[in-house]
């Protein structure tokens, strides 16, 4: 069973329909990049996989539960409890990092496992070390996020989201708030990721990235998947014109 | 009358005074948050009762609802009003009056909290209660701390108000005691109180204001 399974996905905000017809699945251990222009949708299909945004139609489970699924055409929402599950299932980092500015970063860490997952202090004050070392933040434990650096608070951010053992980590355009130097230190974690087999979905506008570490790119374009394949093949060899135009563009 | 037994005098109206802060303060506070939520409560009936009322605390002056707060039982019930309602009429009308400034400034606080701690708290987990209070309201804290400084000073300005019904805070003695002896010192000593009685809120705000500070001018490792 897919960890993910999107099926006919709709969303609209008014009369604009942003999402027409999603379909994804996500396997374990595989890494997704979702690429394509602004307004295509990417970012609503991710908050609305990630139950920011409630979805209009179309089926969306989790290890086989359902976030939304139709019955006779009607969509059914998942419950309080369904919902909580749900969000104990995957990881979120966001575009802009969105860290706690009144905690340091050692409890931006903790604070998540200790109070909703139930887990010792001491635990998960050893795993936030664990973690921030791995994101290459020895030693910053005590900082406030103000403290530190663009690229230092989404590599925290990704540490907050990994403390709670995602099987799925989603990224909103990760590194769109940072300079060229500081992605290439954000992007270096998430490579790293990878190659530990997280599974993970990347909404991106590194191309280069999204060729070199995920498995499968999809390119988005006017709420529909246009074009979806292994991440080389889709760069190096784009079928339609849009993709073609699109990749022409960013590269 | 020499300074001493005027000190004496004045003194038993600064524990009263003193005591119409700290009570004030206290209720006030916590009552602002609540009609903040109400204020802006889903629910459009419970959210116009607090304009309303909000809009009344603000748009009257505290001395009149200081005498409506006192004399109104009186006035609406024809209940006998005794010496010992004064003191409890005064912390009404303070409590109720400062909830509604404190109020909006909670809410100002709140509606400028960024969106996305909502969602980044909401998907690791919290509960909308743990998310409020673990979250939201520090930071609400943090930024509204410049307002509520000057509520609370003008706070210390305001007790003198309660001379209206006579009650007997340090400003009503002071008067007092002035026209008795024809000096002037007692309104001096009374200004000297409260202005440090106001340096000291200024100095601990301060001091709160600089623990919350986290902006990165000073480095913690």
């Amino acid at each position: 069973m897919a960890l993910l399974e999107i099926n006919h996905l709709q969303k609209s905000f008014g009369s604009l329909n942003v999402l027409k017809d999603i379909n994804l699945q996500v396997e374990e251990g595989q890494v997704i990049a979702v690429i394509g222009p602004s307004g295509s949708g990417k970012s609503t299909m991710l908050r609305c996989a990630t139950t920011l945004e409630q979805a209009d139609a179309g089926d969306i489970y989790y290890d086989g539960e359902p976030l939304i699924h139709m019955v006779n055409g009607e969509a059914v929402r998942a419950d309080k409890q369904q919902l909580k599950k749900i969000r104990s299932f995957f990881g979120l980092v966001f575009q802009d990092y969105n860290l706690f500015p009144h905690f340091t970063v050692m409890r931006n860490i903790t604070e998540a496992p200790v109070h909703v997952a139930g887990v010792s202090k001491e635990k998960a004050e050893e795993r936030a070390l664990q973690l921030l070392a791995t994101m290459g933040l020895s030693g910053k434990e005590n900082y406030y996020p103000s403290q530190l650096s663009g690229g230092q608070q989404q590599r925290v951010a990704i540490a907050r989201a990994l403390a709670m053992d995602p099987k799925i980590l989603f990224f909103d355009e990760p590194t769109s708030a940072l300079d060229p130097e500081l992605t290439q230190e954000v992007l270096k974690v998430i490579r790293g990721l990878a190659e530990q087999h997280m599974t993970m979905v990347i909404v991106t506008h590194e191309m280069s990235f999204a060729r070199d570490v995920a498995d499968e790119i999809i390119f988005m374009d006017g709420g529909v998947i246009v074009e979806q394949g292994p991440a080389k093949q889709l760069i190096e060899d784009p079928q339609t014109e849009r993709l073609q135009s699109f990749l022409h563009r960013m590269l | 009358m020499n300074w001493g037994t005027m000190m004496q005098q004045l003194g038993m109206g600064m524990l009263t005074t003193l005591e119409i802060f700290a009570l004030t303060l206290v209720l006030a506070l916590p009552l602002g948050l609540l009609v903040a939520r109400g204020r802006m409560a889903k629910n459009p009936v419970v959210r116009g009762i607090v304009k309303v009322y909000i809009s009344i605390m603000r748009g009257t002056p505290l001395m009149l609802q200081l005498i409506v707060v006192y004399f109104g039982p009186y006035l609406l019930f024809n209940t006998q009003i005794s010496a010992g309602y004064r003191f409890p009429a005064v912390i009404i009308a303070f409590v109720i009056n400062y909830a509604a400034y404190f109020a909006e400034i909670f809410r100002g606080g709140i509606e400028s909290i960024d969106p996305g701690q909502y969602e980044a708290a909401q998907l690791l987990g919290f509960t909308k209660s743990q998310t409020f209070f673990r979250i939201i309201l520090p930071q609400v804290f943090k930024s509204i701390l410049p307002s509520v400084t000057n509520e609370i000073i003008t706070l210390v300005k305001d007790t003198s108000l309660a001379y209206a019904i006579a009650v007997t805070e340090m400003f009503t003695l002071a008067k007092q005691i002035a026209s008795q002896q024809a000096s002037f010192m007692p309104y001096l000593a009374a200004a000297i109180f409260y202005y440090v009685f106001n340096w000291l809120v200024a100095l601990v705000m301060e001091q709160i204001e600089k623990k919350m500070d986290h902006t990165g001018s000073k480095q913690r490792s």
